[in-house]
Parts: structure tokens; C-alpha cells; sequence
């Protein structure tokens, strides 16, 4: 493929300007609270930019709220996120910090991605508005450019035939296509994928997965990346962490992780995940 | 049947003016319905707060008694003499505005909560998250009842003869007593409203089969214009596609 047909792009302004130290999302003393229920405790950890990291471990143990705080559907309880040496969970208000307002989360999320389980398309545009929306009405781009671009990443999903389709006429598998080509056709700096795979039929599931190695070989993007598929996660991530109730129980290198897990509750899921058929 | 022929001409006058304050009604409601209805679901209290104050009100009192203050209660304060058809229209639609102002909101909250969350990943603003995504979702589930609402305001426009207003109601009612054929005179009427509501039934139902098919589905079996004579069957529901 040649270049300029991959959504590479590291200089959209935004989450990571003049931070070429130093990691790109930092999680400080992280804790999500829901009602009684602790989701995250007291969690600290740094994502290098270009890093992909994939969040393993049972569910309920934090995982997916990860994600949905760095996308900004849920709000920490304590602690702080910054995201390219600066605060993102909170904004700079005096001399302190407050929670961070809508209009600045807007600012702060633009270079932010992310790929739902459910797909969550919008069933009341064909698959060429799906994409196209957001770039004209957010990044300001021309019908043209946008429409461009949405035939551009739709043969990279190999959908190049399915640019006028409904996403109702469209496979479970060909709609999670849809929805990386739409998230990627933002041009994000950090990608997450929220179990991208766990609502396909089986058959389907390898389609997706190739897709997102090919992404990322063959771009920078951060991604972070939760998921059960053992093989896709040892195949692209740079780093697995093992969460248990809200906490990480172990990370390492995937080789490591897969390969010689020296935690107790590491090996029980692993063991578990395997014994399920994945 | 010269009966028929006679008469005629006066119930068409009639049914014009009926048809005139239902549209009048149909457009101010709908306006209101959207801008008091998309109010009550944002997180403003005060906005939320006259949006309720705006349904209690209008949803709770007769819109017959809105009339008559329109068009004797204010000249009495002000002084400035509201046209009857004018002060029917805005009764009517203030009336079934409010109505339809819960329909919208209920709609707009039917929206799958996921679907909000994918406009947060790509960082559309609140308008464009309305514009683009949760409003058009919701119309397919606002029209079945904007399509009973529209029916209950075409027959609730047969007060305003109340305010001397010729409407098929009251032109009914002079033929009766121009005629002493009560049954004939009537039942003309009847027949007339009857025949509006079909219209103004069809004419919905073809909005609903439009908005379905925006939504990616496909109208049940046959689907040609005569199907538009049964209800349609495809669910009113937005869900995410699985």
C-alpha cells in the first residue's frame, strides 16, 4: 500500500503537542468510583505515545472504564488524567485545578478515538455519511475531501463496495469495519478499542482482527485496546496489563505475559480465557 | 341529493376554514412540540423547569378556555383585538403543542444511550450531536403519535364556532337550523371530517414509511402506495443494529 493511503498522521494539534518526552497518558491515583462499587482504585500508569497496550483481566475489573474515561463518558472520582503533559480529567483554573468543562473536554478529546463493542453506527445515514460527518462538521473538512477520505479508509477495510450501503444491510463484522474507518477517518493520535470482536459470530472475528493489524503496522497511533482475543493481543501490543479489581495484578511484555504469567490470578484468567475457546 | 347540491358549496367554505386553523394548529404545535420538547431534555434546570411550566399549563387547561381569553379576555386588558381565526390558531396549537412537546422529549430519550456516546467519540458538539444523529433517530418514533395528535387537533378545531367562526361545525349547524334537516345536515359533516382525517392519516403514514426507510428499514411485504392504507408494521423502535 502505498503512503499516503494510510491514515497515518502524528501532527493533528491536540493531545500531543510539545511532548516528544515523556509519555503521552498518564493515569495519577486514578479512582472511578460507581455508587458502593469501586471500579478503579488508586490506579497509576503511563502510555508512551506510539505505545499499544492491550488491558486483559475478568470482567468488572476496570477495563472498559479505562477507555471510557480517557473518551470522556465517565468522570473520575479522584485522582487526575493528563494526557500530553497536560490535564485532562481536570483543567487549569487559577493557580489549581477544576474538573474539566465540556468545552474543554471538546478541545482535549479531538485527537481521541474509540471503537465500541456495539459499533454504535448510526442507523439513519449510509455508510459514506457515517464517516464523512464528523470530519466536515468537526474538522471542518469540504464534502469532497471528506467524501475522499471515506472511500480511501473503506478500501482499507476492504468495504470499498459498500460506501452507499445502510449499516443495517451490513454484516455485524463489516459494521465494526465501518466503525475503525469512521474512527480512524478523524485522524486520531490514540485509538481505543472497547472488546471490538465480543459481539461477532465467530466466523467474523479474524476480518476485524486484520484490519487492526494492519493499522497498526502501519501507523503510529496509540491504542489501547481491550480484548479477549489472546492472539491478536501478542500479535500487535507492545505491552499487556492484567487488571483485577480495579487494580493492575501484573504487566509486561505479551511474551512474558502469555508466555511465563508469574502472578497467580494472571495465570487463572489466562487459563480460563483458553479453556472458553479464544 | 339537491339537497345535497344546494348545500354543498357552504360545507366546502366550511371545511376550507377547518382545514386552514388544523394546518395553522399542525405548524405552530409542531414548532413548539420540537423547541419545548428538545428544552426538556437538556441538562439546564431553568430551561427543563419552563419547559414543564409550558406543559403543565397548556396541557391542563381546555383549549376551548384559551380561546375565549384570547379573544375577549385580552382586548378587555390591552385593548388589542385579537382576529378570531388567529386567536383559534394559537389556542389549538399552544394546546396540542404541549402535547406534542412530551412526545418529542420521550423520543429524543428513546435514543439509545450508545449512540450519543459514538457522537462523544468523534467529538461532535451538542448541535450537531441533535442535528446530525439523535433528532433524526427520534422522528421515526415521534410520527405514529404526531399522526394521532394531528387527527384529535383536526376534530378539536370544532369549538372555535364558539367564537363565530364558520368552520364545517358550524356550518352544520346553520344548515340545521336554515333546514330542519337535522339528520341530512349532519351527517354531510360527518362524512367531510371523515374524509379529512383519511387524508391527513395517509399523508402521515407516508412520513412514517420516508422516516423508516432512513433508519435502513424496509417497509413490509408489498410496500407498494396501497400499503399505506394498514398501519405499518415495521417496529417504531431506534435500536442499535446488531
Amino acid at each position: 500500500m502505498p503512503p499516503s493511503d494510510t491514515p497515518e498522521n502524528t501532527t493533528a494539534p491536540g493531545v500531543g503537542d510539545g511532548v516528544a518526552d515523556g509519555p503521552l497518558i498518564v493515569f495519577d491515583q486514578v479512582v472511578k468510583r460507581f455508587g458502593d462499587l469501586t471500579v478503579l482504585d488508586h490506579l497509576d500508569f503511563d502510555v508512551a505515545a506510539g505505545e499499544r497496550v492491550t488491558l486483559i483481566g475478568p470482567s468488572g475489573s476496570g477495563k472498559t472504564t479505562i477507555l471510557r474515561l480517557l473518551m470522556t463518558l465517565e468522570k473520575v472520582t479522584e485522582g487526575r488524567i493528563n494526557i500530553g503533559g497536560e490535564p485532562f480529567s481536570h483543567m487549569p483554573k487559577g493557580s489549581g485545578l477544576a474538573p474539566a468543562s465540556e468545552s474543554y473536554l471538546r478541545r482535549r478529546r479531538k485527537s481521541i478515538g474509540m471503537v465500541f463493542q456495539q459499533f454504535n453506527l448510526f442507523p439513519n445515514m449510509t455508510v459514506r455519511r457515517n464517516i464523512m460527518e464528523a470530519p466536515v462538521n468537526v474538522l471542518g473538512l469540504s464534502k469532497d475531501e471528506a467524501s475522499a477520505r471515506a472511500e480511501e479508509l473503506l478500501d482499507l477495510v476492504g468495504l470499498g463496495d459498500k460506501i452507499d450501503a445502510h449499516p443495517t444491510q451490513l454484516s455485524g463484522g463489516q459494521q465494526q469495519r465501518v466503525a475503525i474507518a469512521r474512527a480512524l477517518a478523524m485522524r486520531p493520535e490514540i485509538l481505543l478499542l472497547d472488546e471490538v470482536t465480543s459481539a461477532l459470530d465467530p466466523e467474523l472475528v479474524a476480518g476485524v482482527l486484520d484490519v487492526l493489524r494492519e493499522v497498526a503496522e502501519t501507523t503510529d497511533i496509540t491504542m489501547l485496546c481491550v480484548t479477549h482475543e489472546m492472539g491478536f493481543a501478542r500479535d500487535v501490543s507492545h505491552r499487556v496489563m492484567m487488571f483485577d479489581e480495579g487494580r493492575i495484578a501484573e504487566e509486561g511484555h505479551p511474551d512474558q505475559i502469555f508466555g511465563d504469567p508469574q502472578e497467580e490470578r494472571t495465570k487463572t484468567f489466562l487459563k480460563s480465557v483458553l479453556e472458553n475457546g479464544h | 341529493m339537491e339537497f345535497l347540491q344546494a348545500q354543498l358549496p357552504r360545507y366546502l367554505d366550511g371545511a376550507w376554514i377547518t382545514l386552514q386553523l388544523t394546518f395553522g394548529g399542525a405548524v405552530l404545535a409542531f414548532v413548539l412540540a420540537m423547541v419545548f420538547g428538545i428544552m426538556g431534555t437538556v441538562r439546564s434546570w431553568l430551561l427543563r423547569a419552563i419547559t414543564t411550566v409550558y406543559v403543565e399549563v397548556f396541557r391542563g387547561i381546555a383549549a376551548l378556555v384559551v380561546m375565549f381569553w384570547f379573544v375577549f379576555a385580552v382586548p378587555d386588558m390591552t385593548g388589542f383585538e385579537l382576529e378570531p381565526m388567529f386567536a383559534a390558531i394559537l389556542a389549538l396549537g399552544l394546546n396540542v403543542g404541549a402535547y406534542g412537546a412530551e412526545v418529542v422529549r420521550a423520543a429524543l430519550n428513546a435514543v439509545p444511550r450508545a449512540q450519543v456516546e459514538a457522537t462523544v467519540a468523534l467529538n461532535l458538539s451538542w448541535f450537531q450531536r441533535m442535528r446530525l444523529v439523535v433528532v433524526p433517530q427520534a422522528w421515526a418514533q415521534m410520527l405514529p403519535t404526531f399522526g394521532n395528535l394531528i387527527i384529535e387537533l383536526m376534530k378539536a378545531t370544532a369549538v372555535v364556532y364558539m367564537v363565530g367562526i364558520l368552520d364545517l361545525t358550524a356550518v352544520a349547524r346553520e344548515v340545521r337550523s336554515g333546514t330542519g334537516e337535522t339528520l341530512a345536515a349532519f351527517a354531510i359533516a360527518f362524512v367531510i371530517y371523515y374524509l379529512i382525517a383519511q387524508v391527513l392519516i395517509f399523508g402521515m403514514r407516508l412520513l412514517e414509511r420516508r422516516a423508516n426507510q432512513k433508519l435502513g428499514r424496509t417497509p413490509p411485504s408489498g410496500g407498494g402506495i396501497m400499503s399505506l392504507l394498514r398501519p405499518p408494521s415495521v417496529g417504531t423502535q431506534v435500536g442499535v443494529a446488531k
